[in-house]
């Protein structure tokens, strides 16, 4: 009964936090959402609907999960992930596994909570396959606490099949940064799409690393590396977006801006390439503080200063 | 109704170049006036001179605002007391809504306000309310948010640079009409243009010239003037486009 009550408590936790960091915790209760609940190292609920299949496994510090979507099968409702660490202290490291069969549409929206952070390591390792004509979106937002005690190192590999669509977003954007080290590759076969977008809002002593990576492969191939970053006092930021054309009739673009204020540094290395002579790769990148105009704008409307660079910086970051 | 806004031999240099150099012009309350110039006469400088822009804080002269001083104050303590401006070239903003934007300057913000003030710019208001203020919207799309904001906001003066800039000559009616309806409302506005169709909707009209105000009073004797003098001068800057030049010509 004691363990089963701590469970429940841990669930209780964690899916405030959930909400806390934007989710709505109704989702783990419908029946028709297909959800995962991770608490440290501890699988706390898991609803499978049919279509989608989910095994997870528990390790010392962590989870590996594999979530298998059927070919053809078009979910509804997103399905709704959630990873959390409720200590001040401790590690989660998330091993997974997606296979998104043929045809297969699919969302995911998680949420990675660590609000009591002051030693907390989020390591998110995962391998992504996105079949023919498929199409899945994943949407990763994040609530770290006020402390800047998280290190939070997402990695991802992904391969878009022919006439495939990868969207990914991931924000961390509320609460501090601590240390991120976000490193996502993907590569598209023919005719597919792949968007990735990266915003992050850093503070104190906060350390932000973006590195993104579109290999364009298959003919008439597409893909966006966008990010959209903010750091003040004395926070860090870097971005490394990479765009390769490989094959005819690709188009990428590399869309970097990152605001700068106080004694933040922000450095962006856009690199682009291209292996063939039809293909067209594209990028721009911009820092700075915020654009002049703009906050004039806003503060001849009668915003003060502060609160016009807050609008402006909430808009990128949040739109 | 006395006087809105008072500027006293004003001067002011950029980049080593005087652009004003001794402007003076009073604006009675609950007008429109208009401030009519060529390209490059000084006109957005008077503009971004009277909100309180940065880089643009006269040497000499004064801006009296009913009768207070304000040429020291920030754009945010002028917009406070009821002065807006609606730029020529507005910014964009990425990730804010249109509703978002024009609700800003609103003291109390109201969804019927703001679609009323989409209305007055002609702009549909189920089409807009949703859409950022972005790199979506075209340059003319931009411009009559601009407006709409600047309605919406109910300032006590509304300096409009350009407003015409870059809008069709249909459109031209719309602008009129919203400024002829800010006036009703009780907007005094301060029109700065340099086409001189806009210039029957003002009450007042002033010419400014190589950074002075070289005449003001009944707006078709001023229209008249700048018809004959300033059109075809050749000390006036260039002009930006072959529409403009076909016009001037």
């Amino acid at each position: 009964m004691s363990v089963t009550y701590k469970i429940a408590t841990e669930f209780e936790a964690i899916v405030k936090a959930y909400e806390k960091a934007g989710g709505k915790p109704e989702v783990f209760k419908s029946s028709r959402i297909a959800s995962l609940v991770v608490s440290s190292n501890k699988v706390l609920a898991a609803n499978e609907i049919p279509g989608i299949h989910m095994e997870a496994e528990e390790l010392p510090s962590g989870i590996r999960a594999t979530i298998r979507v059927e070919p053809g099968v078009k979910l509804e409702y997103p399905v709704h992930l959630c990873f959390g660490v409720l200590p001040q202290e401790g590690v989660q490291e998330i091993y997974s596994k997606f296979e998104i069969g043929d045809g297969a549409q699919v969302a995911f929206i998680a949420h990675c909570t660590f609000p009591n952070a002051l030693d907390v390591r989020h390591i998110m390792d995962s391998t992504i396959h996105v079949g023919k004509g498929a199409l899945m979106h994943y949407r990763e937002s994040h609530y770290h606490g006020e402390r800047g005690g998280t290190v939070v190192l997402p990695k991802a590999r992904v391969a878009v099949e022919e006439g495939g669509q990868y969207f990914s977003e991931f924000n961390l954007t509320i609460g501090r940064v601590g240390r991120l080290e976000l490193d996502y590759v993907v590569d598209v076969g023919p005719y597919g799409v792949a968007e990735l977008v990266a915003k992050a809002y850093g503070y104190g002593d906060d350390s932000i690393l973006v590195k993104e990576a579109i290999r364009l492969n298959g003919e008439k191939a597409r893909g966006l590396a966008k990010s959209r970053i903010a750091v003040r006092e004395k926070a860090r930021s870097e971005v490394h977006g990479v765009t390769e054309g490989n094959a005819p009739f690709t188009r990428g673009h590399v869309d970097c801006i990152e605001i700068v204020r106080d004694e933040a540094i922000a450095i962006a290395v856009p690199l682009v390439s291209v292996r063939h002579p039809s293909a067209y790769v594209t990028h721009e990148a911009a820092i700075g503080t915020v654009d002049k105009k703009g906050l004039e704008t806003l503060m001849a409307r009668g915003l003060s200063e502060e609160e016009a660079v807050d609008v402006i910086i909430k808009g990128m970051l949040g739109g | 109704m006395g006087e809105i806004l008072r500027v006293q031999d004003l001067w002011l240099e950029r980049e080593g170049r005087e652009i004003l150099r001794g402007v003076s012009l009073v604006v009675e309350e609950g007008t429109v006036h208009c401030l009519l110039g060529r390209n490059g006469s000084g006109k957005s400088t008077l503009a971004y001179a009277l909100i309180g822009s940065g880089g643009y804080r006269p040497s000499r002269g004064s801006i009296l605002f009913y009768g207070q001083e304000i040429t020291d104050l920030s754009i945010t303590e002028r917009a406070k007391l009821g002065i807006t401006l609606a730029w020529q070239e507005p910014a964009r903003f990425e990730g804010v809504k249109v509703k978002d934007y024009i609700a800003l300057g609103m003291k109390e913000p109201s969804l019927s306000r703001i679609e009323e003030s989409l209305r007055a710019v002609a702009l549909s208001p189920s089409e807009y309310l949703n859409r950022y203020v972005d790199e979506s919207l075209s340059g003319g799309e931009r411009k009559r948010i601009e407006l709409a904001a600047v309605y919406a906001m109910h300032p006590k003066l509304a300096i409009l640079d350009e407003p015409d800039s870059g809008i069709d000559v249909l459109s031209l009616e719309d602008i009129a009409r919203l400024i002829r309806r800010m006036a009703s409302e009780g907007i005094t506005v301060l029109l700065i243009t340099h086409r001189d169709e806009m210039v029957p909707v003002a009450d007042v009209a002033s010419l400014i010239c190589g950074g002075e105000i070289i005449r003001t009073g009944d707006p078709k004797v001023v229209r008249e003037h700048y018809a004959r003098r300033c059109i075809p001068c050749e000390l006036a800057e260039p002009v930006e486009s072959e529409e403009d030049y076909e016009r001037y010509v």
